[in-house]
């Protein structure tokens, strides 16, 4: 039990994913920066492009999770090096009003290396959300979990 | 409900009921600033909140964690972190093969 409880708190706030791609810093600057670029690598349709200190709403376009609704509060753009918005995570029920609610943090940040680029993901503030709307975010799938990790892992192959 | 972690003495109820396992209010009331009904109506908006639950022992409320919940919790951060692998070999893919 304890050794739980120490678990949560050291590691339920924030997720990181860092990566490298063989592509120039300045492309991959335009895949994140560009809402257009985004939304077709992302699978999320967004209206509008992004602007720093601007909400742009977007729309899931993969079937099984189209009832979401996302919007961008684009936070800072420092061109070819940081990209920041804040968002609903998993926003899972069309029927909540969200607005209310927390958001995380979600940041981009892209490094040279050699033969390419390397990219530092990061959302945190899971913290703040409410542990019953990540809770109802199962009760939303009948599936469970992990039937909805393996569709979308059948949808990116 | 929404504030339901974001009280102190609500989080140091859950605290000991993760340290200490499952106790009665009057446990949960010793030292605490607050009254006995304070801790009762801290531990029902816990309760509302499905962080934890109670059963009658006797004349005695024993409280305890909601362990299924809170693991299901748990688990959607690993859910959230999937979607994040999943959009980054999106994202690498586009930029290596993409046009743009």
């Amino acid at each position: 039990m304890t050794a739980m409880a120490t678990e949560a708190q050291k590691s339920t706030d924030r997720i990181e994913k860092h990566f490298e791609v063989r592509a120039p810093r300045s492309k991959v600057w335009r895949a994140i920066s560009d809402s257009q670029q985004f939304g077709a690598w992302f699978g999320v349709r967004v209206e509008g492009p992004f602007v720093e200190g601007t909400t742009v709403k977007g729309f899931i376009t993969h079937k099984d999770y189209e009832h979401f609704k996302l919007d961008f509060q684009i936070g800072k753009m420092e061109a070819e090096r940081y990209f920041s918005y804040r968002w609903h995570p998993y926003p899972s029920d069309p029927n909540y009003d969200y607005s209310k609610d927390p958001r995380t943090l979600v940041e981009f940040t892209l490094e040279d290396v050699p033969g390419g680029t390397a990219v530092t993901i990061v959302e945190s503030g899971f913290d703040k959300i409410p542990l019953a709307r990540r809770i109802d975010a199962f009760r939303n799938n009948e599936g469970g979990w992990n039937g909805q990790v393996k569709n979308l892992t059948k949808y990116v192959a | 409900m929404f504030a339901a972690l974001a009280d102190a003495t609500r989080l140091r109820l859950l605290r000991r009921l993760s340290s200490e396992g499952s106790l009665s209010i009057t446990r949960l009331s010793e030292g605490e600033d607050v009254t006995r009904q304070a801790i009762t109506r801290h531990l029902y908006a816990l309760g509302d909140a499905g962080l934890v639950r109670h059963k009658r022992k006797g004349r005695e409320q024993i409280w305890d964690l909601d362990m299924k919940r809170l693991e299901k919790a748990r688990q959607y951060l690993d859910h959230v972190a999937a979607q994040w692998d999943a959009a980054a070999a999106r994202l690498k893919a586009f930029v290596e093969d993409g046009e743009a």
